[in-house]
């Protein structure tokens, strides 16, 4: 598949578009090639460099960025899709010279190892613990009429969609679950 | 990854007007498969015609009962929907054992019900693939088939159908609202999905350029008492090795209505009506779960390494409907 001409860069009107995105507040607009997945465009077009390229077929984690306060896998989003939408990143948890919440409980668990996939954990955990807050079960919630205590066994499954080849996970969902517990 | 043009219907008719008149061009929903399958050059689309932005976004009660699903709800509002967890638990198990907390946010109604098999020869455009190229043949028949088709397959593919949420729909005798070149119709679920035979390239049997704009569950007061078990190789976040969904009516200990289909047996989410027929007017008992598992998986054609599908959904049948005759 490489070095054919449909695996050249195009710049042509047909197969590009002019998208305006709000990321981490300020309103950016980029033309890409519809190629462009959220994940390249953010990192390669927009110089925010903490959503990670893992595995970039959806199965890792370390790209997930929140989309309209939602978590998703931005390595699986054509940017051109996010017109007019707004993201945030690792970046924009909180302001540059602070820490949220779930960032400082990661340093005081000491949630990390090589820190490759925590700003996937990070924007993860971000998004789920506003699902919890909405209500919303999961597959190991026993009476799906009632809403979820958060127990360890709730983080994990909630958090399955984000690996850490380092194996932090004991103390990912400590500071999941402190995070929680705090708010 | 072949250039494409990107196109934002303002309507229903428009979009199926763009697919019907381009050969090339796809559906884009929320691209957990379709993006993937186009980096991996199985799928080359030269328009995709993006569906997320029309307004098939709603889930909505229906006067005589049931309910109607957009196309475009994602999968994690329909599983945390309230209506849905209170009268189609089934639907919401089947949801919420699928996939990660950010791809259920991404992945529509529609689309998750289209998305194409998990085949790991059907990924590589380095193997033989009926499916992905008529004729090529089909690398996975005396290949590693652990995680394929035990009923219903032929020579020319033995994948499995993926989806999770399709095997609830499917036991919940939905009803599929299509759009296509014609206008508006409807098709029961049972009536969607095709077996393989000699061309497993067309899954469905929708012309192309059809869209599915919505989803109607039938009222079914029964629904209440169901569920959805899947067995997979890890605890979460992975494709099911074998699942069951299952709704369970009992008159004292008689069993007077029954639904139950099978996921990750065969092309096609697998309504097990013989078991179902086993079972209906009969006295309930694990025994006689364990013989209507028996009676459907009978005509089952196990491949070389997958005979474990067969103790595995009859065990799971016996456990997911003695769960619910006891709740």
């Amino acid at each position: 598949m490489q070095g054919g001409p449909e695996n050249a860069t195009t710049t042509d009107e047909r197969h590009s578009s002019r998208v305006t995105v709000e990321v981490n507040g300020a309103s950016r607009e980029v033309t890409l090639d519809n190629r462009t997945t959220l994940l390249d465009a953010l990192r390669e077009h927009l110089d925010l460099t903490g959503a990670k390229k893992g595995c970039d077929h959806g199965q890792c984690g370390s790209c997930t960025v929140l989309l309209d306060g939602r978590r998703v896998k931005s390595c699986l989003v054509f940017a051109v899709t996010v017109d007019g939408r707004s993201v945030v990143t690792v970046e924009g948890l909180a302001g540059p010279d602070e820490l949220s919440p779930l960032q400082a409980a990661f340093i005081a668990h000491d949630a990390f190892q090589c820190g490759y996939c925590t700003p996937g954990q990070l924007c993860s955990a971000r998004g789920m613990l506003d699902e919890v807050a909405r209500g919303w079960p999961s597959a190991v919630t026993g009476d799906l009429n009632t809403p979820a205590e958060l127990t360890d066994a709730e983080i994990r499954e909630r958090m399955a969609g984000n690996l850490c080849r380092c194996a932090a996970y004991p103390h990912i969902v400590a500071a999941v679950r402190e995070t929680a517990a705090s708010s | 990854m072949r250039a494409f043009r990107y196109h934002r219907p303002a309507d229903v008719a428009e979009a199926v007007a763009v697919l019907t008149a381009e050969p090339q061009a796809a559906y884009l929903g929320g691209g957990t498969n379709l993006v993937d399958l186009m980096k991996l050059g199985v799928q080359r689309p030269d328009v995709l015609v993006d569906v997320t932005r029309l307004p098939l976004d709603t889930v909505e009660e229906v006067p005589d009962g049931g309910l109607r699903i957009g196309a475009t709800v994602r999968n994690s509002d329909l599983a945390a929907h309230p209506v849905v967890r209170r009268d189609y638990p089934v639907l919401a198990r089947a949801l919420l054992a699928a996939a990660s907390g950010q791809l259920r946010n991404m992945a529509t109604t529609g689309g998750n019900m289209l998305q194409r098999t998990r085949c790991v020869y059907f990924q590589d455009t380095g193997k033989a693939c009926n499916k992905r190229e008529p004729g090529s043949g089909c690398a996975a028949l005396h290949g590693q088939n652990r995680d394929l088709a035990v009923l219903d397959w032929s020579e020319q593919c033995v994948a499995t159908h993926p989806s999770d949420l399709a095997v609830a729909l499917a036991a919940l005798d939905t009803v599929v609202e299509v759009h296509d070149a014609d206008g508006p119709r409807d098709i029961p679920i049972a009536e969607l999905y095709r077996s393989p035979g000699t061309h497993p390239e067309r899954e469905t049997t929708l012309v192309r350029g059809t869209l599915i704009t919505a989803v109607r569950l039938p009222p079914l007061p029964a629904a209440r008492r169901s569920t959805y078990l899947k067995v997979r190789d890890r605890a979460s976040f992975a494709f099911a090795a074998g699942s069951v969904a299952a709704v369970l009516d009992l008159d004292g200990d008689v069993v007077r209505d029954v639904r139950l289909a099978y996921g990750a047996v065969a092309h096609r989410p697998w309504r097990a009506y013989r078991a179902e027929a086993e079972l209906r007017g009969r006295p309930f008992s694990p025994e006689l779960a364990a013989r209507a598992a028996d009676a459907e998986l009978a005509e089952a054609r196990p491949l070389r390494h997958n005979g474990f599908k067969l103790p595995l959904t009859r065990a799971i049948t016996v456990r997911a409907l003695t769960e619910l005759a006891s709740s």
